[in-house]
């Protein structure tokens, strides 16, 4: 078949492949196959999270119903997880309080005012604050983070020394709740801040220009167009931070010198210890039921972190076409 | 080869919403049928409905029956997918499919569905009568294996035709082909229509009533009473006929502009 | 935040058109005095740091907007704030990112040599030794992860963007939301539980991290191929379909391959993000100082593991296990970066936007 004749092009070839003479209910196996495997790759999700719930559950139970001076501590699962979770929640809010304008500065100059020249190369710096792991941030946070804060600590136990958070005796290693927080702060940034810049740029360009239209100067219309248009977004951001903060591990199981204690005092060298940080610190070396312990207050980090990012997620699913996912 | 459509009594769906209402009409084999009607007349939905396309919509659904030589489309048992392989489609947009040649743009449709097994001359020669039958061959030949974006606007439509009449369908359709070409490349895919004649049965919805006045020998009038209404088929006839005398005065308002 | 408040003040008479206005130098002017005076206090009066850059930011907070008020009003002197506050937490955010890198490099170079990459810490109790174990060990687990991640991630999303329908696609588009929630640590507790029924509560071994990375990264995977193949035009889909190809060889011979940059680049930067995770690994495949190459049978060391354990547990004297700890962080990181070049540079290369 080199020169076919230009009378029949495109016509039928009798050298092709014979075309079907009636159309046929061909058989769809390989679709039923692919669409299977499709739908059983999304069910292991399901599966695997159900699976995590389930598995925690058995081997923490033992934990739960233990006499309590079976428990490590010596007084029953409650009262062991107790200055954990305060810890874990105290940590995660001063993170949160510090990153929360941060983040949203960070997002406004990389939307609003650096040149959009820029603009990208820039987000993507603040990015690969993400990329750092977390072990390196602990190393960060103890060698160079905390000498540097201790002087800082010093001047607020001076200065505001009257308010229960500051009241001191300053830690010397500056190894202190406030230095994990600072370093949860800086690693919760880029989702923070991610997130709240997708949701700047969706401000639809006609309000802004609107607030401009009536002599508005750049700020005036950031507070007029931008900011209200992006509240839930920003609040999302927030839970969504908040959520990375508490469940985060290493970096603060290394800045913390930990004890067992509930403690407002975010200077001193007694710190309480977070659920994920006493995790890894201690079972390395645990057995029997002080692994179920262990397994039990991992659960009760499950829950509090599912529902912080459910509600996170509840807040953004009704802003539609919108995802910080991969902040 | 060419086969005739017979479609009867027509209505199409969305779910609950009909888009288009009793349509019948019968459509010659080697000949070049056009449909022409106001936005939203439910033409291209009609078209759509011929190799079961409008079926990518979840909740599309039909009543009635459309035959081709005879046999229903919508009979039990047709798969759709077997129904494409037999009524190909050219889109309103040029799409290439831009990770593949030229080449393997052309031959597509055969290795997508399995075709392996055919040997590399045989194979090289149906390329070259798709090219040559889309009047693309001169162009690209020696170029076959550039991507298929590289060529212009115009080109990637005629290579989207060659892609289609590579598989050897009974019918073309053509959903607005040229709306996106300039009129040097219209022309040239109008050409091609009158020789594509020869073979196929081809069946174009067009916004532009000189071109189906230029290339069509039927041409069916589609209107729609009201948004929320659904489309019909006003009236179908000679293409001469349609424009010089038509015989429903909704026809000769749109076709002389005077309509709504 | 003062989401609501609407200035009230838009009035012509304060924005008058022959109004004053600062000299375009004086902006940078103002940063490169506070920067001066701030150096001076760091090296003559040798102040802390910290307390500088504090006392500069507040320099800088006030100085220009006083500038301003004077010579160009209230509403001037009040944007001019915001512009200062929002380029500060801009540099702010990149101090810490500028700090890491410097002190990274400055301990890690140190120990950062050919003998480190290429032996391991049998029999070391000082001086010496090497990551080599940590960094085979790391690889192993997190190809694994990857082994594991990637399919069931790829054809999730294909679920989600060419199947899902109704609640069933709603419900795993939501958890896979909660997915990228998970603590790493309670990943790592889900892979020790699950194991532990089977082999035991001292079950130690590479698998185990694998699987607990996989619950890590699957949904990264999944969040960014969705995102590709929401990218690819239905019109693609729909030529396909009108050849008569079906659904799955339309997904397999064209979504796909159109997507495949996005996806490369996806899957790249969900590795980069599992890759120096610690908790999950210090629970279920430990620590060693040989070189282990079998993720199924016992301890397996790896990067941020050997970090870690370098550090709190130095060994005699401490000097040469924080220069170890150092070193690994270093290597960490230079993986984990250029990661994310390679992730950059296919996108760029093919085109396809990444999902950030």
């Amino acid at each position: 078949m080199t020169t076919p004749a230009t009378t029949q092009v495109g016509g039928p070839l009798d050298q092709g492949p014979p075309a079907e003479p009636r159309i046929g209910s061909r058989n769809r196996t390989g679709d039923k196959i692919f669409s299977g495997t499709a739908t059983a790759a999304g069910i292991t999700i399901l599966v695997t999270l159900a699976g995590i719930a389930a598995f925690l559950l058995y081997e923490g139970f033992p934990a739960l119903v233990a006499p309590a001076e079976d428990v490590p501590g010596g007084e029953g699962f409650w009262p062991y997880v107790q200055p954990l979770l305060f810890g874990t929640v105290l940590a995660a809010v001063i993170a949160l309080v510090i990153a929360a304008p941060l983040s949203i500065g960070i997002a406004l100059f990389i939307s609003h005012y650096a040149p959009r020249r820029v603009a990208a190369p820039l987000g993507y710096l603040v990015d690969l604050l993400a990329a750092v792991p977390s072990v390196v941030y602990g190393l960060w946070g103890i060698f160079f983070l905390a000498p540097q804060l201790v002087p800082v600590f010093r001047w607020l136990e001076q200065t505001l020394g009257f308010l229960p958070f500051f009241a001191g005796p300053t830690s010397a290693t500056g190894r202190t709740m406030l230095t994990a927080g600072i370093v949860l702060a800086v690693m919760i940034l880029p989702i923070m801040s991610g997130v709240n810049r997708e949701v700047f740029l969706q401000t639809p360009r006609l309000q802004e220009e609107a607030a401009l239209a009536l002599g508005a100067t750049r700020s005036e219309m950031i507070r007029m167009t931008v900011l209200p248009f992006a509240r839930s977004g920003m609040v999302s951001g927030a839970m969504l931070g908040l959520g990375r903060a508490l469940g985060e591990t290493l970096a603060v199981a290394l800045v913390l010198s930990p004890a067992a204690v509930i403690s407002f005092n975010l200077i001193g060298s007694t710190n309480s210890s977070t659920i994920a940080a006493n995790i890894a610190l201690n079972f390395p070396e645990s057995s029997g039921l002080a692994v179920n312990t262990l397994i039990a207050t991992g659960l009760v980090l499950f829950t509090l972190t599912f529902v912080v990012n459910f509600i996170a997620r509840a807040v953004v699913a009704r802003r539609k076409d919108f995802s910080g996912a991969n902040a | 080869m060419a086969k005739r459509i017979d479609v009867k009594d027509l209505d199409i769906y969305y779910g609950s919403f009909r888009a288009v209402e009793g349509v019948t009409m019968s459509i010659e084999p080697r000949s070049i049928t056009a449909l022409i009607g106001p936005s939203g007349c439910g033409k291209s939905t009609f078209l759509r409905s011929l190799n079961r396309m409008h079926e990518v919509i979840p909740g599309a659904r039909v009543s009635g029956s459309v035959l081709l030589d005879g046999q229903d489309l919508y009979g039990a048992g047709i798969d759709p997918v077997s129904v494409r392989r037999h009524v190909g489609m050219v889109f309103q947009r040029p799409n290439p499919f831009p990770t593949m040649s030229i080449y393997e743009n052309v031959v597509a449709g055969m290795r997508l569905n399995g075709g392996r097994g055919v040997r590399k001359a045989e194979m090289d020669g149906i390329v070259e009568g798709a090219l040559q039958g889309a009047n693309l061959w001169n162009e690209v030949k020696d170029r076959l294996d550039r991507p298929g974006s590289s060529l212009s606007g115009g080109q990637q439509q005629r290579l989207c035709i060659a892609r289609a009449i590579a598989v050897k369908p009974d019918v073309l359709l053509m959903d607005e082909p040229c709306s996106a070409l300039d009129p040097i490349s219209t022309l040239a895919i109008e050409d091609l229509m009158d020789q594509l004649k020869k073979d196929y049965t081809i069946v174009i919805v067009t916004h532009n009533m000189q071109q189906a006045a230029r290339v069509s020998d039927r041409t069916g009038f589609f209107n729609i009473a009201g948004t929320g209404k659904p489309g019909k088929l006003i009236e179908m006839d000679e293409t001469s006929t349609m424009f010089s005398t038509p015989s429903v005065q909704a026809t000769e308002d749109y076709i002389s502009g005077r309509f709504g | 935040m003062t989401t609501t408040t609407t200035p009230t003040a838009l009035t012509s008479s304060e924005v008058g058109l022959n109004q004053g206005r600062l000299p375009r130098w004086s902006t940078p002017a103002t940063i490169v005095a506070v920067v001066v005076l701030g150096a001076l206090a760091t090296l003559v009066l040798d102040a802390p740091v910290p307390l500088v850059v504090g006392l500069g930011v507040l320099a800088l907070l006030v100085t220009l907007p006083a500038l301003a008020w004077v010579v160009e009003g209230r509403r001037r002197a009040n944007d001019r704030m915001w512009t200062v506050l929002v380029t500060l937490a801009f540099a702010l955010a990149l101090l810490p990112l500028l700090s890491l890198v410097i002190t990274v490099t400055q301990n890690g170079l140190a120990r950062f040599d050919w003998d480190f990459l290429t032996t391991d810490m049998r029999g070391v109790l000082g001086e010496g030794g090497g990551a080599l174990h940590a960094i085979v060990g790391t690889l192993i687990i997190t190809g694994l992860a990857t082994v594991i991640s990637v399919p069931i991630g790829i054809m999730t999303a294909v679920y989600l963007v060419e199947y899902g329908r109704g609640r069933l696609a709603r419900a795993i588009t939501l958890l896979v939301d909660v997915m990228t929630g998970i603590p790493s640590i309670v990943a790592g507790l889900f892979a020790f539980a699950l194991f532990a029924i089977f082999f035991g509560p001292s079950v130690r071994f590479g698998i185990g991290g694998a699987v607990a990375l996989s619950v890590l990264m699957i949904p990264v995977v999944v969040r960014s191929v969705e995102e590709m193949l929401k990218l690819v035009p239905n019109e693609l889909r729909e030529a396909s379909y009108a050849l008569g190809v079906s659904q799955w060889r339309t997904i397999v011979r064209v979504v796909l391959p159109t997507a495949a940059a996005g996806i490369a680049t996806g899957v790249t930067l969900a590795i980069a993000r599992v890759i120096g995770e610690t908790a999950p690994l210090l629970i279920i495949t430990g620590s060693t100082n040989i070189l282990n190459t079998d993720p199924t049978d016992g301890r397996m060391s790896s990067l941020p593991i050997f970090t870690y354990y370098s550090y709190t547990i130095p060994g005699v004297p401490p000097e040469f296990g924080v220069e170890r700890a150092w070193a690994a962080a270093l290597t960490l990181f230079l993986i984990v970066m250029l990661l994310n070049l390679v992730a950059r540079v296919v996108s760029r290369i093919f085109g396809s936007p990444t999902s950030r």
